[in-house]
């Protein structure tokens, strides 16, 4: 038993929702409870919500685990109930060793305090001893980049520097067993690599982490075995490749098409579907991509426009195809018009996209409809292998292109052509 | 630090529903307490910071309140203060007292004060209260000063008894983080403690012999050692007793008011230990 790190036995937390928990308990209300409490009416206005249930798992020593989940799925208050934050309603978990727990950075900074008070109060409060404080002092200091403003009050930090403190106290943490919620997801993007190599660090150590994140790329770098939850209970534990293309497709399914009713007074979108290449709203790179819209006409429009945006994940429009009355008269007749538009070779690189259409009468006419967000789909990287491996937002698209290279030597002068990327 | 990578078998936590009283776990509280500490340190270094007469409001607080007593109470209202001059004698009672009521303002706030902490980290969270209490320290100990220096101008030389004082300090903090345990807890729950605090303390220092004396109940010996189950009455009056050699000897008033403070203390803390596993949740 004694490489358990952490054992859980049918979890469960409930909490009780309803018109009770809108404001905050007053004695009129314990009153008004007391006098009721005879009859049955005073848990009626509250239903119980379990926000994890018969939730049952293992982790070994030194294991770096994974926890995803959709919004509300219970990770975060798997998490709370194992740092001992709010306890469990049933069930128990054992854990080996001294947990340290990163629900979030900087709890308990105080804006009026200087940044060397701030590293000693907030190790404090994340149970580090101050022995142990002023041993790390110096490395907290330097991987933060705050040496010259160390003695200013952190309420004149850029919110930057405040973070990069915040974490690098937390970074310097030497739990047996390091519990962290998503606190990789501040900063730029040059100091969440920093935080990256430093979890991948603390991992190397030997150390049991349990990791909740909505960051794939971080899940898979950083763990081998994956907690799936979903609405609460455990859905899967396995290999972390596994557990996110689980998680993955069960994410997109739920919405992959769009569906409307016909307005009726003006033309609108009814249906738009994105045919992937592959199952479950994944495409691969370089395939081509049909999308299928259908558009209903309640009368017949004298001129109208039609166009749609591919939208990644940052809300940033990269792709803009268009259809005008003139070149395709649509909107002239009454009913329901079924476009596909085909992409033959789709080149935008590994992401998430979705799509964003706009309906309107030609340019300075009426608008009548936009549609945002709808028909997500992801972008892989499938098919295509390559010496170095495919990391996420290098670009946004791949495009086409020609080497050619010339080499002199002792032979002479050797011409080279070469084709990139090679398609599939 | 390679130490404490290795396993250490003994620290095994076992997370499991908690069902009724719970015990204080005092241990780990004594574990916690260079948490108790730095928050204790935190409340002190901010409490003045970015006010224009900083630590001045330390003493200008009981001061005036000896200069409206003094002129209402005692020149106006010709109250007996055990025959010793007026202002010495109320800013004895109010050194102690304030020191009580800014205990109990902050550490019934505290819980929610510290909801970030509370829903972020764990630790003991009697911590909370305590650190509250305790931050009132400082305070004390500029305002003792300024009534240390304001004796000898009415001719007032502390005795021997003074060496008595850090009982009554002692039972100062006891009474204040005992009613602070309580309303902290409770104003989790109920937010209406939030308004009943300035009320309460208000009502709570007409109890209190600040601007009067206890003697004026010296007729009726039952009743005087029943007022002693406002623990303030003890901690006023021995205070005097200590510092201005005041006639209110420690007598079963004052031990009625020290077991009044410890129950209250006891019962604060076991009740604030039952409630604990729903701050999270509630706060």
């Amino acid at each position: 038993m004694s490489d358990i790190a952490i054992r859980v036995e049918n979890l469960g937390k409930m909490f009780r929702i309803g018109a009770r928990r809108e404001r905050y308990r007053t004695f009129r209300d314990a009153l008004a409870g007391l006098w009721r409490r005879s009859g049955s009416g005073r848990r009626a206005a509250t239903k119980p919500f379990w926000a994890l249930k018969g939730v049952s798992f293992e982790i070994r020593r030194g294991e770096v685990v994974g926890v995803i989940g959709r919004n509300g799925a219970g990770k975060s208050t798997l998490l709370k109930v194992l740092s001992r934050i709010t306890e469990p309603t049933e069930g128990f978990a054992e854990i080996h060793g001294r947990v340290g727990s990163l629900l979030e950075v900087g709890t308990g900074f105080h804006p009026e305090l200087t940044g060397r008070e701030n590293v000693f109060l907030n190790g404090a409060i994340l149970g580090m001893h101050r022995a142990q404080i002023e041993a790390r002092f110096d490395e907290i200091v330097a991987f933060a980049e705050i040496e010259e403003f160390l003695d200013t009050p952190v309420k004149h930090y850029s919110s930057g520097m405040y973070l990069r403190l915040a974490f690098a106290v937390a970074a310097h943490l030497e739990p047996e067993i390091l519990v962290v919620d998503e606190v990789l997801a501040v900063g730029d993007a040059e100091f969440q690599k920093k935080c990256l190599g430093k979890m991948g660090e603390v991992s190397a150590r030997g150390r049991t982490v349990l990791f909740v994140s909505h960051n794939m790329q971080a899940i898979s770098t950083l763990t081998k075995r994956c907690l799936l939850l979903a609405n609460g209970s455990c859905q899967a534990l396995g290999p972390t490749e596994e557990i996110i293309a689980c998680y993955l497709e069960g994410g997109v399914r739920a919405q992959r098409t769009y569906h409307a009713e016909p307005c009726g007074d003006h033309p609108n979108v009814t249906r738009v579907e994105v045919e992937t290449s592959e199952p479950n709203g994944v495409h691969a790179n370089g395939r081509p991509l049909r999308i299928k819209f259908e558009v209903h006409c309640p009368r017949a429009v004298r001129s109208g426009a039609f166009s749609f945006q591919i939208v990644d994940s940052l809300a940033q429009p990269v792709v803009h195809i268009w259809l005008f009355d003139s070149e395709l008269p649509i909107f002239r007749t009454p009913g329901c018009h079924h476009l596909t538009c085909q992409i033959p070779k789709l080149r935008l690189y590994m992401g998430r996209f979705s799509i964003r259409t706009h309906l309107s009468q030609s340019y300075g006419g009426q608008h009548y409809e936009t549609l945002d967000g709808i028909c997500p789909f992801e972008v892989a990287m499938l098919y295509q292998h390559r010496s170095w491996p495919w990391q996420p937002g290098v670009c946004k698209y791949i495009e086409d292109a020609l080497w050619s290279s010339s080499s002199q030597d002792a032979h002479g002068t050797v011409d080279n052509i070469w084709v990139a990327p090679p398609r599939s | 630090m390679t130490s404490s990578a290795t396993p250490n078998p003994s620290t095994l936590i076992r997370i499991e529903p908690s069902k009724g009283w719970v015990s204080l776990k005092l241990d780990e509280l004594w574990a916690h307490r260079e948490l108790l500490y730095f928050l204790t340190w935190r409340d002190v270094k901010v409490r003045y910071k970015q006010t224009a007469l900083g630590i001045l409001w330390a003493i200008l607080q009981p001061v005036m309140m000896m200069v409206v007593f003094s002129l209402f109470f005692g020149k106006l209202g010709k109250m007996s203060s055990d025959g010793l001059p007026y202002a010495p004698w109320s800013l004895a009672g109010l050194v102690p007292w304030t020191f009580f009521a800014y205990g109990l303002a902050q550490s019934s706030g505290s819980l929610v004060g510290s909801q970030n902490l509370i829903k972020k980290v764990y630790f003991p969270r009697l911590v909370i209260p305590i650190s509250s209490v305790l931050g009132g320290i400082v305070d004390f100990v500029i305002s003792f000063a300024i009534l240390l220096v304001m004796m000898p101008f009415f001719h007032l030389w502390p005795s021997v008894n003074i060496v008595w004082l850090p009982v009554f300090l002692l039972l100062a903090f006891v009474s204040s983080l005992g009613v602070g345990l309580w309303l902290s807890a409770l104003n989790v729950e109920y937010r209406d403690i939030r308004y009943m605090v300035p009320f309460l303390t208000q009502f709570w220092m007409f109890a209190t012999p600040i601007a009067y004396s206890s003697s004026l109940l010296d007729k009726y010996p039952v009743w005087k050692t029943l007022y002693g189950l406002n623990p303030l009455v003890g901690v006023v009056e021995g205070f005097r007793w200590a510092l201005l050699g005041t006639h209110t000897r420690p007598g079963p008033m004052i031990l009625v008011s020290a077991l009044s403070a410890v129950l209250v203390l006891v019962s604060g803390a076991f009740y604030f230990r039952r409630m604990e596993k729903n701050f999270a949740d509630r706060v």
